[in-house]
């Protein structure tokens, strides 16, 4: 089966997802051709086993732009005619994959997270209703189909490849969302969360602002570092360096210590790989359950104040 | 100006699921429904933007008559008029290609949507809308600059990692809304009883093709788990503490 990947990079890096992708393509048959759309793709290396063919699209932004990507994406569909476009279920993506299947007439799923081809149909997994139930989607009659995979969930594609490597000219055409600088989010602070060995790490089910103090008191007597989940960084309670997570940082600690913390899948994605996770939380259907080693269904404000006499 | 809110009112699954009779969706039953967190914020800087401009707000949803409590949600946060488009699919071709024939129709100078909806997570609605009406777009915004003279926004776009992307857009445009961009007001119970009033403008979705078919849906098995400590609080505190000394070894 025909698979056209799109590399994902920012800043003259290559993204991990890209290689993750490749890793799915590969599940699906092949052959595998790597979409390097850039300023200066041949800079950027996504040359990696499993990779039949490297087309590189030089192109005028010097970050992602929407429209660009899409003109791009369009063009070599319609050339290629690929029975299966990758994309990474990120920020990029969102802005044009949904759209290129929405123009091209094309299947459409995202936060795809399994892969299955069955004869000549590929049938995608994916989550609903807060991850609590799995769907298979299948794409009748679609002449091909755009998935956004959710990263982390494939192992990425290593040790050298041998593609061929081709150019393709995109064509011109304006670009109505322009790229300005990229700024860093989180303000320079005092703690960097992704060094620590030991997080105590809270989430919406805090409830309260007030109740910020009373972990970050925890934290302190267990020699643990405060780390957060998007909710209490929205609520504007702890700033975004604390912020662990896709859109915060991806933190490997020896233990976290999850606090009413759910497990959204953005979350789970920035905390994984810790050593030993453990998590309290009342609802026993928590996603967060699902990654963790050891778990308390418990309130967690009696296993805080228990946990605060022991010390 | 005139800013057009795409909202959902979306499911969530209690502790307990069963699934409809064909095994293809999970049984109304079983959802609670809620206005979608996401949307929340998009209504709010769409207010905020109507405060400073002037103009009005159109809040749109896809969906059938339950569905009308998130538009009247947001008529109690301050939206002007409301309409809702019944007849299409759930998939995000479907209903992007029905919130199209709405904002069509509104020429508006902004179109605001959440960047997902908690119950399908796919963050492709606000795209499809774009794509179908011609217009720009950006997706996961978690900064608003607008320029109604110059027609044009400077937005932040939100990337992985914590980094930011700061992007131009000509306007119109359509932008997806993070979480967090501010802090949605909430209704006082005089603009609820008020909202409950107001006549919804409801139309009919032509069809199309659908961006997928579920084909089954199930309880994914748990993996191995999280090995439970059990007992009282004392005790879970006991085992958790003799654990974590032991790991950070």
């Amino acid at each position: 089966m025909t698979v056209l990947v799109i590399a994902e990079h920012v800043r003259g890096q290559v993204r991990d997802v890209t290689f993750e992708l490749v890793t799915a393509a590969g599940e699906l048959g092949g052959p595998v051709t790597v979409a390097v759309i850039a300023r200066d793709p041949a800079a950027l290396d996504v040359n990696v086993a499993g990779v039949d063919e490297i087309v590189n699209v030089a192109v005028e932004a010097a970050e992602f732009e929407s429209d660009v990507w899409q003109r791009a994406v369009e063009a070599l569909v319609a050339e290629r005619k690929p029975q299966v476009v990758l994309l990474g279920f990120t920020v990029n993506s969102m802005g044009y994959g949904p759209a290129l299947a929405a123009k091209l007439g094309l299947g459409f799923a995202g936060d795809v997270h399994g892969l299955a081809l069955e004869g000549e149909a590929v049938i995608a997994t994916r989550s609903f209703y807060g991850s609590k139930v799995s769907a298979e989607l299948e794409f009748p009659g679609a002449a091909g189909v755009v998935l956004l995979l959710r990263p982390t969930a494939w192992t990425p594609a290593e040790g050298p490849g041998s593609a061929t490597v081709s150019a393709f000219a995109a064509p011109a055409g304006p670009s109505r969302a322009r790229h300005l600088e990229l700024v860093e989010a989180a303000a320079a602070s005092d703690v960097d969360i992704a060094q620590a060995d030991f997080l105590l790490s809270i989430g919406r089910g805090i409830g309260e602002r007030e109740n910020v103090e009373l972990f970050e008191a925890l934290a302190a007597k267990l020699g643990a570092t405060l780390s957060v989940s998007r909710p209490i960084v929205d609520a504007g309670w702890m700033p975004s360096s604390r912020q662990v997570g896709q859109s915060g940082k991806t933190v490997k600690p020896k233990v976290y210590l999850a606090f009413g913390i759910s497990g959204a899948v953005q979350h789970l994605a920035g905390m994984k790989g810790s050593g030993t996770i453990v998590a309290v939380n009342t609802d026993p259907e928590a996603a967060i359950f699902g990654v963790a080693h050891y778990g308390a269904v418990a309130d967690l404000f009696d296993v805080a104040e228990e946990l605060e006499k022991l010390l | 100006m005139r800013v057009v809110v795409c909202v959902k009112q979306v499911s969530q699954l209690g502790d307990e699921v069963e699934f409809t009779g064909d095994g293809c969706d999970v049984d109304p039953d079983y959802l609670d429904s809620a206005l979608n967190e996401w949307d929340g914020f998009a209504a709010e800087e769409a207010l905020q933007l109507r405060e400073r401009l002037g103009g009005e707000v159109v809040v749109v949803t896809c969906g059938g008559e339950e569905s009308e409590q998130a538009l009247r949600r947001a008529l109690a946060m301050g939206a002007d008029r409301a309409i809702r488009v019944e007849g299409a699919g759930r998939d995000p071709l479907s209903v992007g290609r029905a919130l199209a024939e709405v904002v069509r129709a509104e020429s508006p100078d902004l179109v605001l949507c959440g960047v997902q909806s908690s119950d399908s997570v796919q963050a492709a609605t606000g795209t499809v809308l774009a794509e179908l009406c011609d217009l720009p777009r950006v997706a996961v915004v978690t900064k608003v600059d607008y320029d109604h003279e110059a027609r044009k926004a400077v937005v932040d776009r939100e990337l992985e990692g914590g980094l930011v992307d700061r992007v131009e857009v000509d306007t119109p445009a359509v932008l997806t809304i993070q979480t967090g961009i501010n802090q949605p007001r909430y209704a006082n119970l005089r603009a609820i009883k008020q909202a409950e009033q107001v006549e919804i403008d409801v139309r009919t979705a032509a069809g199309g093709a659908e961006a997928y078919r579920v084909r089954r849906m199930f309880v994914p098995s748990k993996g191995e788990g999280a090995q439970l400590l059990k007992g009282s609080p004392a005790e879970i505190a006991g085992q958790l503490l003799e654990l974590v000394r032991e790991r950070l070894k």
